[in-house]
């Protein structure tokens, strides 16, 4: 068995629905949750939410919801999903939220799995999901959900609307006014909290079990090294069943106590984002880099003057404005340059990206291009890295204040421990370490070590500061013919930090040499292209353009002369590369729901495209089946050219 | 399904329409019936538009009678019409290019809205509290076609199949009994059709309001219509359910040419 925390907190709020009234009773009216809906922002305090978290609580166990059942959730974040979770444990339920984008049959396994007897849901479309599994999930009985739009004609008894479950939670309440408090008295902190299935990169999706002890744990480290407050706010909008949004919007809101806001919907979040100013944002890579290159696109149609007082504050701002924001010294004249740029240029533009009340940011999921993560700091976002996994309650590296660095993911967060093993694999030990995998005993035996500690399959080392760099997965990290090291990610990622780049593969294990698949960025090359009146169609025309190939051919050799420099990766130039003719996409299982590529998928699914890398040819035919988001299948075909990049020669040093 | 088709809302009765000499409608009767989906097709030219327009008043027919409601209609104009609940869409967009999304919806509302230009110029008052409450009935609207994203956007900005949603929401904002909507999927891609489609269907089914469309692409029409209503040359040559039509022969000779 892993270690827990096996302490309970002196003041008796050890579980989520103890932290959850004791905001109640202590500041009934501060703000709990917003959404925005018809137009205008609703607030929910903390006794509001207590009120719908006891009636929804109620009304569970008046349908039966016992001790031990597994509550499935699947939506967008909406507050009233984010009450279910609370009033499953109340009960001593454990929540399970899914991704709610995926289709029927994926979340077939998940909800069989977890044995699912309850199940709450958005809208009219998960219903339908539900429906359609619903023959093969024997243990299915219930299914609430929270939008009646479209749902007049549903008439089976197993369907309840979320509000008419309040009002009989309200009844059982009123007639049975002790049960409740009954049931919360009895959660332990050792219960399980929250069941997350892993996004599985390999192999099946496994629940992993985490205890209110350990969410516990783990948000309380993350609010004493960001000394967050209760007077915070975060924008919700990332996926529910994702281990970030729970440890932020669910276990650090209901421990610190700040205010959760959910957007209207997902084609809106940049829109509610700049009305509520988040204190405390989260969001993965690709969502800085998309907003910068929306800034960078519309700088670019800006007036000259604008152009040019833009492109000298930023410089003032490359120069010193990390410093600043790190309490360094800074020269008096840089300063004030400072001063002057926030005033007209970051000042402004903060607020047109909706981040100017921002305290922390925090990124991750993948890794951050140097650039881009110094341009968010340089304008006076306070943006971070962290590093965890959906094992470990996204926490065991965090990067405090004045200490940010590019490219490690920070120092080991309170109470972590870190160990790096033979092979370069990062361990971990601490208070937020699963309790087990779900109904594998096996797996849980397999992840952690005879001395207690989680093997996180990352691959990294700790600098001389303390800190952690990861480098790749381990098992990805591989071998040239000629035994050099070969870091697939390491190289992709690099690949990636150009906006030009949306995706890229790396292949070379047990290869004599490095070749790649690239995926460009329609929006970015789109409006490449257009500035220089080249015409195209779609995607797979604009990718195929010998300009564009011109134009990659050029980011690959600029990563090459980067990789030189570096001797552990020397070997690892990439030789020969083609753009692929389509987007690389979940729904045809090439990425991961968390945009991760399945590299061994991929590498199966366009053999014949490496095959072609390798025998020298100078282009290949390929015919794709591609899913639509409606389930309907079609065919992209393209021939492919493939093109040689420049390389450069490896300088041994001198000995 | 489960809804209630009702009694006949509209009946057209022996309708002749002539520009000149040119036969554009020649004595076509049918009728529509409350809560239906109710379709016209034809080919090019056959009359379609014409027939639209003469149901919401633009053009006066020489021949024939309109029962609306049971009472026989006199010859009115268009905005006649659209305050007894006929609202339509168009086949080329008409929406104002320059104002946002929320303020072209909010332009269906005009009909509704009691005070008048100087006090709504005002902003003062009973205006301003009435504004208030149409303002919410857009923001449902808004909700309805899952538009929320482009709420303040110029709409000469959107893609078409946005536009024609908003000019759907347009319509909707009259509350109208009869929505009239004229190739509603004009150059629209498949799953821009699939969601009009959806929101066709929903508008039918939750509000209850009964449908008039123009169409060409077979497979929709064939899809969410109830009836089904074919012209040809100004001529009715087929009325009823979709099968029935579908395998009509002289529906295929219009469709297909002679000889098959």
């Amino acid at each position: 068995m892993p270690m827990q925390a096996n302490h309970a907190a002196l003041d008796g709020l050890h579980t989520f629905p103890r932290l959850l009234f004791h905001h109640a009773n202590t500041r009934p009216q501060a703000p709990a949750m917003r959404e925005k809906d018809l137009g205008i922002w609703q607030t929910w305090s903390w006794a509001d939410v207590a009120e719908r978290v006891r009636a929804l609580a109620c009304g569970l166990a008046e349908l039966g919801f016992k001790r031990g059942d597994n509550l499935a959730i699947i939506g967008d974040n909406r507050p009233h999903l984010y009450m279910m979770m609370t009033a499953a444990q109340c009960l001593g339920g454990v929540p399970v939220p899914l991704y709610q984008d995926a289709v029927a049959n994926e979340m077939l396994f998940v909800l069989q799995d977890a044995g699912i007897r309850f199940v709450v849901v958005e809208d009219q479309e998960q219903v339908d999901k539900m429906l359609e599994v619903k023959g093969e999930v024997g243990t299915l009985e219930h299914i609430i959900y929270d939008d009646p739009r479209g749902m007049r004609h549903y008439n089976q008894l197993f369907l309840h609307d979320i509000h008419e479950l309040m009002e009989m939670g309200r009844i059982h309440d009123r007639n049975h006014p002790d049960f409740l408090d009954a049931e919360i008295a009895q959660g332990h902190y050792n219960d399980v909290s929250v069941m997350l299935y892993t996004s599985g990169t390999t192999g099946k999706p496994k629940g992993v079990c985490q205890t209110h002890a350990s969410f516990i744990a783990a948000a309380q480290g993350g609010i004493a090294v960001d000394k967050m407050s209760a007077d915070g706010d975060i924008l919700s909008y990332l996926p529910m069943a994702w281990v970030g949004d729970h440890l932020f919007s669910f276990a650090q809101a209901m421990v610190a106590g700040f205010t959760i806001n959910c957007p209207e919907s997902g084609d809106t979040v940049m829109n509610d984002l700049r009305e509520i100013g988040p204190t405390y944002y989260f969001a993965p890579p690709r969502v800085f880099e998309g907003l910068l290159t929306q800034v960078m696109i519309r700088m670019e149609d800006a007036g000259k003057l604008k152009q040019k007082l833009f492109h000298h504050f930023m410089a003032v701002a490359k120069r010193c404005g990390g410093d600043i924001l790190d309490g360094k010294s800074v020269a008096l004249g840089d300063r004030f340059q400072y001063w002057l740029g926030n005033l007209i240029i970051y000042g402004p533009l903060r607020n047109v990206l909706g981040m100017n009340r921002i305290r922390v940011a925090y990124t991750a999921g993948a890794a951050i291009g140097p650039e881009l993560f110094a341009f968010y700091r340089s304008i006076g976002i306070n943006l971070k890295q962290l590093y965890g996994q959906t094992e470990t309650c996204a926490y065991v590296c965090l990067q405090p204040n004045g200490q940010v660095k590019a490219d490690t993911v920070g120092a080991p967060a309170p109470g972590v421990e870190i160990k790096i093993a033979d092979n370069g694999e990062v361990l971990v030990k601490g208070p937020m370490l699963l309790k087990e995998y779900y109904k594998r005993p096996d797996a849980t035996a397999e992840s952690i070590n005879a001395d207690g500690y989680f093997m996180t399959g990352d691959a990294g080392f700790l600098d001389d500061d303390g800190h952690l760099k990861i480098i790749d997965r381990a098992k990805d990290v591989g071998r040239l013919k000629n035994g050099s090291m070969f870091a697939p990610n390491y190289i992709e990622n690099k690949l990636k930090f150009f906006a030009h780049v949306k995706e890229a593969v790396c292949f070379g294990h047990d290869r004599d040499m490095v070749t790649a698949f690239i995926n460009i960025d329609v929006g970015a090359v789109g409006n490449w292209a257009e500035r220089r009146g080249v015409p195209y169609s779609g995607y797979t025309d604009l990718a195929g353009k010998p300009e564009v190939y011109e134009l990659i051919r050029e980011c690959v050799e600029k990563v090459n002369a980067d990789l030189v420099h570096d001797s552990m990766v020397a070997d690892s130039q990439i030789h020969r590369f083609l753009v692929l003719h389509k987007e690389l996409d979940p729904d045809d299982d090439e990425l991961t729901r968390t945009r991760k590529v399945r590299r061994n998928f991929v590498a199966e699914k366009y053999k014949v495209l490496i095959d072609a890398l390798y025998t020298g040819k100078s282009n290949q035919f390929i015919e794709t089946e591609v899913k639509f988001e409606d389930g309907r299948r079609g065919k992209v075909s393209a021939d492919l050219k493939i093109v040689d990049a420049k390389t450069f020669p490896i300088v041994k040093k001198a000995a | 399904m489960s809804k209630q088709i009702g009694d006949v809302i509209l009946d057209l009765q022996n309708i002749s329409l002539r520009f000149g000499g040119v036969k554009a409608l020649t004595d076509i009767s049918f009728n529509v019936r409350e809560h239906e989906v109710r379709a016209i097709i034809g080919p090019n030219g056959a009359g379609k538009s014409s027939m639209l327009n003469v149901i919401n008043g633009v053009y006066h027919p020489q021949d024939g009678k309109i029962f609306f409601r049971g009472e026989e209609r006199k010859a009115m104009q268009p905005h006649m019409a659209a305050a007894q609940g006929i609202a339509r869409t168009f086949q080329n967009i008409a929406l104002f290019k320059g104002m946002s999304v929320l303020d072209n919806i909010m332009t269906g509302r005009n009909l509704q809205m009691k005070s008048n230009l100087l006090m709504q110029a005002l902003w003062w008052g009973p205006a301003r509290n009435e504004e208030l409450k149409h303002r919410a009935r857009v923001e449902e609207i808004i909700d309805f076609l899952e538009i929320q994203h482009i709420r303040k956007t110029p709409v000469g900005r959107l893609p078409y199949g946005l536009q024609k949603r908003v000019d759907l929401g347009r319509a909707l904002a009259m509350e109208p009994k009869i929505l009239l909507l004229d190739e509603p999927m004009a150059g629209m891609n498949v799953e821009e059709k699939q969601d009009m489609c959806r929101f066709i269907l929903d508008v039918n089914d939750q509000f209850g309001t009964t449908i008039v469309l123009i169409e060409h692409d077979m497979g929709v029409v064939m899809d969410i219509s109830d009836r089904v209503v074919v012209l040809d040359y100004g001529k009715k040559i087929g009325d009823g359910i979709p099968d029935e039509v579908r395998s009509s022969p002289e529906v295929i000779k219009a469709y297909l040419g002679a000889g098959h």
